[in-house]
């Protein structure tokens, strides 16, 4: 297109209303496939916080829980502590790269069946469904006046609204604590601001996004659908409606009366009518598509209704569209799966879930980290010895409280205290207690002669004193004054 | 922008009117939702501005109805702040400060709380480690002059050192033996040699000998017949590595010849108890803290003739 095409007094506005979508109802097997992922999806949303893990009496017995006030995050037989958060930073990642994955192998399939937006979407429009009826219903009831009978209608939907909204928000809190007391709590008045104020913005954003923008979160808020644009290739599936099939659309009746000259699409608008998010598929793949497969799921149905073959739109590649529009054949979809990239999304994927497994199954349960005081470095005693103090934190990540001893090595003659005891109670090791599930700060006093080495190195170690025995050991210094 | 509508034949969407080398950028308008989101934002915001201080004026800005101050602010948390730490406060000076010590919560608080008030009121000699300078003594160490357990700590914190005019204070006077005559220079040398050698910088020697007796005339009475000193005076431990003002001849000439006169304020004047107590508990766990009220007796082994 080199020149604007001019045309005169055309209505612009300055903004865009929503054009309002009723999808029909329909089914079949993307549908039912679309109901298995709701179920499973919402019961894993909500069950989850419920699930009970014994961990002993020293730490929280809930299966899953982020413990952002002690924080502590607990999945089944994790625990997570704030400096092995790179285990929630790789769990990320790999929850990017599997998007990679999927988007290269299957397209939009996270948008069209496992995004909440979508779920809650297809939630909030099965309640429109259940309350003002089918899609013709629902248009009607949206022309029609404000009667007692729309607004009581009206009414009755956005309290169901709400109070799935409510439900919604009120789930997630429970991640965060432990669920029967903070239900109580919640409902006693006694729960944290924060609590509230969680489930009131969870609340409105789901009642909001679910009940009311629905599709335009999609379509305007999400980047996801434009990072997968630019994330898919010519090898991904997609709903296509296969033009050079249906083309030239005409009725039932008029094909039969000129055979061989139309396509097979009686242009019936049942993809149209079905569509959640109110495009029109047939004019080729679009921004608005979440690859719900809602229309294969109707256009299958007509076919066999008008008895032509199913698949006139259908899951199909870019490539595999060119190959069957100049009559090539085609392979089977699944072929499409086994290429470079998605070996290559695979690998790094699975390679990031086996090095966690990796360090997650090596990880010590003690851990220590020692700080040498530097004001002042050292001090001279009365007998001349020359002291430097240490400040030592000992991790225990078990949840058991455990005997701990640390020992020094590499300075002859050196002896060490425990701040809160004095020198006569100096020796060569100490053990210590730490509480379960929790860092021990203990102030470390070495006393070592005062001949020696202006910097001596030397080790300080902690081991566990269980049969596993866990050590772990730090490289430190001890400085003498000059001379 | 031309006055003439041009209209992108695909999308049936108004184009901005320029075309560069065939690409063209639709006006694509905006979805009402966002246009409402916008106004609402404009609402909220004169919203703000009326509750809350907002527009810069000459001297000052707007108050808003509110009148939120972040001053204000601050003085609410430091309240709140205090109200909680009320109890602690109490608690530190409601029982005697051994059992504050070992306490362990009371404990910790009270070294986070001294290390803070020793931040405030004793850097300025002490130095922000505790360690000192010359006349000021290292809070590390282990050797004290008055008694380095909790108790000692604490009266010397309250009545300070050589305070006029309070009998309680920490008092103790060296003569000054060369200023006013008592001994000669030649005297002072040998006495400064005697010391030395007993706390281990110097060999025995003719002048050491010589001071040695008049050691035993002169110091013995404060410093011990063996120089180790005596706490109930303040008279400190010569045997030892440690001395205030230096071990090396200079200072221990200076000393003797001019005596010192080192003073710490009052602290029971200035700081309430409470805090006092922190701080003894701060100064306690630095190293040198001390069980007993005895000199202690630590004999190490691997002793060395280092000079420093």
């Amino acid at each position: 297109m080199t020149s604007p095409n001019q045309i005169a007094d055309p209505e612009i506005k300055l903004y865009e209303a929503r054009k309002s979508v009723h999808p029909q109802r329909i089914d079949g097997n993307f549908r039912r496939l679309k109901w298995a992922i709701m179920i499973v999806t919402l019961a894993i949303y909500y069950i989850t916080p419920w699930i009970r893990w014994d961990r002993g009496p020293y730490a929280p017995n809930q299966a899953v829980l982020v413990d952002l006030a002690n924080r502590r995050f607990y999945m089944f037989g994790i625990e997570i502590w704030p400096h092995e958060f790179y285990y929630v930073a790789g769990m990320l990642v790999m929850a990017g790269i599997g998007l990679f994955l999927v988007t290269t192998a299957v397209g939009r399939a996270w948008c069209g069946y496992a995004c909440p937006q979508t779920v809650w979407t297809d939630l909030f429009q099965h309640v429109d469904r259940f309350v003002d009826g089918d899609r013709n219903a629902r248009m009607r009831m949206d022309k029609a006046p404000w009667t007692a009978s729309k607004t009581a209608k009206r009414l009755f939907k956005w309290s169901i609204y709400l109070f799935i909204a409510f439900w919604t928000g009120g789930a997630w809190i429970m991640y965060f604590a432990d669920a029967p007391t903070l239900t109580v709590d919640f409902w006693t008045g006694q729960a944290a601001f924060v609590a509230y104020a969680t489930v009131a913005v969870l609340t409105a954003t789901t009642f909001i996004f679910g009940g009311f923008m629905r599709e335009q979160v999609c379509i305007y808020m999400c980047p996801w659908p434009r990072i997968q644009a630019a994330m898919m290739d010519e090898k991904s599936l997609q709903v296509t409606y296969k033009d050079w099939r249906g083309e030239t659309r005409a009725s039932v009746k008029k094909a039969e009366s000129n055979p061989g000259e139309f396509g097979d699409c009686i242009d019936c608008n049942q993809c149209v009518a079905v569509c959640p998010t109110g495009i029109d598929i047939r004019e080729g793949p679009q921004i608005g598509c979440i690859t719900c497969a809602l229309c294969i799921d109707a256009c299958d149905r007509v076919m066999e209704q008008v008895g032509r073959p199913r698949g006139l739109i259908d899951y199909i590649t870019a490539d595999d569209a060119e190959a069957e529009r100049a009559g090539e054949k085609t392979p089977p979809a699944w072929k499409n799966l086994v290429r470079v990239r998605i070996f290559i999304y695979f690998g790094v994927w699975a390679a990031i879930g086996l090095a966690m497994l990796f360090a997650l199954g090596n990880r010590t349960r003690l851990d220590l980290a020692v700080q040498h005081d530097r004001n002042p470095v050292y001090v001279q005693l009365s007998n001349g010895d020359i002291r430097n103090t240490y400040t030592a934190k000992i991790r225990n990540m078990e949840n058991r409280p455990r005997e701990i001893d640390i020992a020094i090595d590499g300075l002859p003659g050196a002896t060490v205290w425990e701040g809160g005891t004095t020198r006569p109670q100096a020796q060569t090791n100490l053990r210590v207690r730490v509480s379960p599930d929790s860092v021990a700060r203990i102030q470390l006093f070495i006393v070592a002669p005062e001949a020696g080495a202006e910097r001596d190195e030397f080790t300080m170690t902690v081991q566990g004193v269980d049969d596993e025995a866990p050590t772990d050991t730090e490289a430190l210094f001890f400085e003498r004054p000059k001379g | 922008m031309s006055d003439k509508k041009y209209i992108d034949q695909a999308t049936g969407t108004e184009t901005v009117g320029h075309e560069w080398d065939g690409i063209e950028e639709l006006d694509t308008p905006m979805p009402r939702w966002w246009v409402w989101t916008f106004y609402a934002t404009i609402i909220w915001a004169i919203g703000y501005v009326i509750l809350y201080p907002a527009i810069p004026l000459v001297n000052s800005a707007t108050e808003g109805l509110l009148g939120w101050t972040s001053r204000g602010e601050y003085a609410k948390e430091v309240t709140a702040r205090e109200q909680q730490l009320a109890p602690i406060r109490a608690a530190m000076v409601n029982s005697d400060i051994n059992s504050v010590a070992t306490n362990p919560e009371l404990r910790t608080q009270a070294i986070n709380g001294g290390a803070s008030a020793f931040k405030v009121h004793c850097v300025q000699c002490h130095g922000s480690g505790a360690a000192g300078f010359a006349g000021y003594p290292n809070l590390n160490d282990d050797d004290w002059l008055w008694g380095g357990d909790l108790e000692a700590i604490e009266y010397t914190l309250v009545h300070g050192i050589r305070q006029p005019d309070h009998d309680e204070t920490r008092f103790s006077q060296m003569p000054a033996f060369g200023r006013d005559g008592i001994l000669q220079s030649n005297e002072i040398q040998d006495l400064v040699s005697h010391v030395r050698t007993i706390s281990g910088d110097e060999t025995p020697s003719a002048a050491s000998q010589r001071g040695s007796v008049l050691y035993e005339a002169n110091c013995a009475i404060c410093h011990g017949p063996n120089g180790t000193g005596d706490r109930l005076q303040g008279a400190p431990n010569l045997t030892d590595r440690i001395a205030l003002y230096g071990r090396d001849r200079a200072s221990l000439t200076e000393t003797i010849t001019n005596s010192r006169y080192g003073v710490m304020p009052r602290w029971g004047q200035r700081l309430d108890p409470a805090t006092i107590r922190m701080l003894s508990i701060y100064v306690h766990s630095l190293g040198g803290g001390e069980t007993a009220p005895q000199p202690e007796q630590t004999a190490e082994a691997g002793e060395s003739d280092d000079q420093s």
